[in-house]
C-alpha cells in the first residue's frame, strides 16, 4: 500500500484531468468548451505550481511564459499565404515559415524555457518576495512587447487564424505531459532540493543545497511547461490578443493555484478544475442562466467579485487550501485513520484562532 | 550628471515633469512601505485605495460638491476603507508567510476593482469624469517652463508629508515605537509596544497619504476607470523592490528614483517608440536587479539567510 502511495499522487490527478476529458467529450459543443478550458487551464496552474509551489516564491510572471508560447506557436501556425497578408511586419524569418502544430508546441517550449532561464538569472538572486514583486517587470515587458512591438506578432490586433486544434484529446495529452513533468520533477534531487529551501532556506543552504541555482532550474522547467500550455491555449482559442494573457489571467490562475493549495500537485489540480467549474458557471450566469424554474443573471463583473471574494475567504480562513497543500492519497484504514485525526487536531490546535 | 550625453540631450521641462512623477510615486511609495514596515505585509491593494479616493471624488462631482468637500470625503473613503481592509484582512492573516498575505492583497485589489466596475457600468459607460480638481491641471509658466500646477503641488506635497513624517518616526513616542516594530515586532511587543496601536498608526498614515495621492492622480488624469492607479501601484511595487523594500527611506528612493527614470526615459525616447516606455523602465530595473540584488540604495551586499 505505502509502495503505491507516489505513484498515487501521480495517478490521481493525471485520472481526473482524462476523467474530465472524457464527461466533456459526451457534452455538447457549446459546453464542450468549458471542459477544454477546465483542462487547458490546469496544464497552466500546474506549471505555475512548478516554481512556486516547490520553492516557496510567489511569483507574478509565469503568465509571461504563458504569453511567450502562446504568440510563438500562434504565429508561427498562421498559414502562410494568409500570414503574408495580415502579419506584414513581421521579421522575414517568421513571416516566411509555418510550422505544423505539433512541432508549434515544442516550439513553445522551448521559447518559454529559454526566456525563463534569461530573466531568471538576475530575478533568482533576490530574496523570495522581493523575487515575486520583481517578476511583475517581466510581465509587464512581455505584454508591452508583444502588444506594441509588429516585427514579432499581431500588435494591438488580434492575432486570429491560428488553427484551432487543441480538441479535448490533445489538451488532455499535453497537460497529462505537464502533470509527469511535475511530478517528475518533484521527485528528483532538484525537486526535493528545492522543497527544502522552501520549508528553512538556512538549513537547506547549511546541507549545502545552492538556494539560487535550484530555483533557477524550477523557474526554467516551470516556463517550459508554461509556455506548452500556452501553445494549447492558443490552438483552443484560434486567435489571441495580448490582453488575454495578462492580469487577469494573472489573477484567475493564482487563484486557482491557492484555492486548492499551492504546495501540492493535486492541490494545483483540484484548484484549476475547481475554480474552473465555478468559473464557467459564472460566465453563464453573467448571460442569465436557469437553474429550476428560477433565471440567474447576474451583471457584468460579477464573476470577478465572486472568484477575489472566494480567494480572499480561502485565504483567510484556509490560508493552505481545499487539499491543505498535500499530495492525494487515499482514505487510511481506520488504524491509521485514528493516527491521522490525531495528528490533524494537533495541527488544528496549533492553528491560530 | 551634466556630463551624461543623455541627460544632456534633455531639456528641463522633462527634468520638471520628472520630478513631479517622481514625488507621486515616492508617496505611493512611502505608504507601501509603512505598513510593509511594521506588517511585513506588501499591500498590492493599495492602488484600489486610491481608486475608492479617484470615484469619491469623481461622484461627488457629479453631485455638484465643492470641490473641498470632495477631497475632505475621498479622505474619509480611504481612509474607512483602509481600516474595513486592516480589521477583516490583514488581522486574520498577521501569523501568515508575507507570500500569503501578498496573494490575499492581489485578490483584495481585484475584488475591489471588479466592485468598481459593478458600480461603474450602471450607465453603460467606463470611466467617471472628475470634473471639478481638473482645474489644477492647467500650466503656469515658471522662467520660461510650462509646469502644471499639480506638479508644483505634487512635490509640495511630497515634500511636506515626508518631512511630517521624519519628524513623526524620530521626534515622537508612537514614531519611536513603529520603528522598533518595523526593525523586530516580536521583541518591540515584549518591550510593551502596543501592536494594535502601532499598526493601527501606520495604516492610517499610510491611508492619509492614498488619499493625497488619489486626489494628485485624479487631477492628473480625471477619467476614473476600475484599473485606475494600477498601473502605478505595479511600477511602484518594482520600484521599492528596486530601491530596497526592508527600509522605509530606500523603499521611498526607489519610488522616486523609478518615477523620475519614468520621466526621463519618456522625454529621451523618440516619439514613435514611447510605446515601448515600460519594457525599457522594466529592464533597465531587471539590470539593476542584476547588479545590485539587495536592493539600489541598500546597505552592503545581499544577506545569506532571507528573511522571508
Amino acid at each position: 500500500m505505502r509502495r503505491l502511495d507516489p505513484w498515487l499522487q501521480l495517478a490521481a490527478p493525471v485520472l481526473l484531468v482524462v476523467a474530465t476529458a472524457i464527461v466533456g467529450s459526451f457534452t455538447a459543443r457549446a459546453t464542450e468548451i468549458y471542459f477544454l478550458t477546465a483542462i487547458t487551464s490546469v496544464a497552466i496552474v500546474v506549471a505555475i505550481y512548478v516554481f512556486v509551489g516547490n520553492s516557496g516564491v510567489l511569483s507574478f510572471g509565469q503568465i509571461s511564459f504563458v504569453a511567450v508560447g502562446a504568440f510563438a506557436a500562434g504565429v508561427m501556425t498562421v498559414p502562410l499565404d494568409s500570414k503574408q497578408g495580415v502579419l506584414p511586419d513581421l521579421f522575414p524569418l517568421l513571416r516566411d515559415h509555418t510550422i505544423g502544430d505539433v512541432s508549434s508546441l515544442a516550439l513553445a517550449a522551448v521559447v518559454g524555457a529559454v526566456f525563463a532561464f534569461l530573466v531568471g538569472i538576475p530575478l533568482m538572486r533576490l530574496s523570495g518576495l522581493a523575487a515575486g514583486i520583481a517578476t511583475f517587470a517581466v510581465l509587464e515587458i512581455t505584454h508591452n512587447l508583444l502588444r506594441e512591438w509588429t516585427k514579432i506578432g499581431p500588435g494591438a490586433t488580434t492575432l486570429a487564424l491560428v488553427p484551432e486544434t487543441t480538441d479535448l484529446t490533445r489538451a488532455a495529452i499535453g497537460t497529462v505531459v505537464v502533470i509527469a513533468a511535475a511530478f517528475a520533477y518533484q521527485r528528483s534531487r532538484f525537486g526535493r532540493s528545492l522543497r527544502a529551501t522552501r520549508e528553512d532556506a538556512a538549513a537547506a543552504q547549511a546541507v549545502g543545497i545552492d538556494v539560487h541555482r535550484q530555483r533557477l532550474w524550477a523557474f526554467t522547467l516551470s516556463g517550459a511547461l508554461a509556455g506548452l500550455a500556452g501553445g494549447l491555449y492558443v490552438h483552443m482559442l484560434g486567435s489571441i490578443t495580448a490582453d488575454q494573457v495578462y492580469l487577469e489571467l494573472t489573477f484567475v490562475t493564482l487563484a486557482m493555484l491557492v484555492i486548492g493549495g499551492i504546495t501540492s500537485l493535486w492541490g494545483a489540480v483540484v484548484g484549476a478544475l475547481a475554480v474552473s467549474g465555478l468559473d464557467s458557471f459564472l460566465s453563464e450566469a453573467e448571460q442569465g442562466v436557469g437553474v429550476g424554474a428560477a433565471t440567474i443573471d447576474l451583471p457584468q463583473g460579477a464573476r470577478l467579485v465572486t472568484l477575489g471574494t472566494l480567494m480572499a475567504l480561502v485565504l483567510v480562513l484556509r490560508p493552505s487550501g481545499l487539499t491543505g497543500g498535500r499530495e492525494f492519497r487515499l482514505p487510511r484504514p481506520p488504524r491509521r485513520r485514528v493516527a491521522a485525526a490525531d495528528g490533524a487536531s494537533k495541527e488544528a490546535a496549533r492553528e491560530p484562532v | 550628471m551634466s556630463g551624461n550625453p543623455l541627460l544632456g540631450a534633455l531639456d528641463a521641462q522633462t527634468l520638471v515633469d520628472a520630478v513631479g512623477l517622481g514625488a507621486v510615486y515616492a508617496l505611493m511609495a512611502v505608504g507601501i512601505g509603512l505598513v510593509f514596515g511594521v506588517l511585513r505585509l506588501v499591500n498590492f491593494a493599495y492602488g484600489q485605495l486610491i481608486m475608492a479616493g479617484a470615484y469619491t471624488l469623481a461622484f461627488t462631482s457629479q453631485a455638484g460638491w465643492p470641490t473641498w468637500a470632495g477631497i475632505a470625503m475621498c479622505f474619509v473613503v480611504v481612509i474607512v476603507l483602509s481600516g474595513v481592509m486592516d480589521r477583516l484582512v490583514f488581522r486574520p492573516l498577521r501569523t501568515q508567510s508575507p507570500a500569503v498575505m501578498l496573494v490575499t492583497t492581489f485578490a483584495i485589489a481585484f475584488l475591489l476593482q471588479s466592485v468598481a466596475l459593478l458600480v461603474d457600468v450602471r450607465d453603460d459607460t467606463i470611466g467617471e469624469p472628475a470634473a471639478s480638481v481638473a482645474s489644477l491641471n492647467q500650466a503656469i509658466t515658471v522662467w520660461g517652463l510650462e509646469v502644471r500646477k499639480v506638479t508644483i503641488v505634487a512635490v509640495v506635497v511630497a515634500a511636506v508629508a515626508l518631512s511630517l513624517l521624519a519628524l513623526l518616526l524620530t521626534r515622537t513616542r508612537i514614531g519611536l515605537q513603529m520603528r522598533a516594530a518595523a526593525t523586530d515586532f516580536a521583541t518591540a511587543r515584549l518591550l510593551g509596544v502596543r501592536a494594535n496601536t502601532v499598526i493601527a498608526t501606520a495604516v492610517l498614515l499610510s491611508a492619509v497619504i492614498a488619499a493625497a495621492v488619489s486626489v494628485l492622480l485624479t487631477v492628473q488624469n480625471p477619467l476614473v476607470a476600475p484599473d485606475f492607479a494600477l498601473k502605478e501601484t505595479i511600477i511602484v511595487l518594482v520600484g521599492v523592490v528596486v530601491g530596497g523594500i526592508d527600509r522605509l527611506w530606500t523603499a521611498t528612493l526607489g519610488g522616486f528614483a523609478i518615477g523620475f527614470a519614468t520621466g526621463v526615459i519618456n522625454g529621451a525616447l523618440p516619439t514613435d517608440k514611447t510605446v515601448f516606455l515600460p519594457s525599457v523602465v522594466f529592464a533597465l530595473v531587471i539590470l539593476v536587479l542584476l547588479i545590485r540584488p539587495s536592493g539600489l540604495f541598500a546597505r552592503g551586499g545581499t544577506s545569506l539567510v532571507e528573511r522571508v
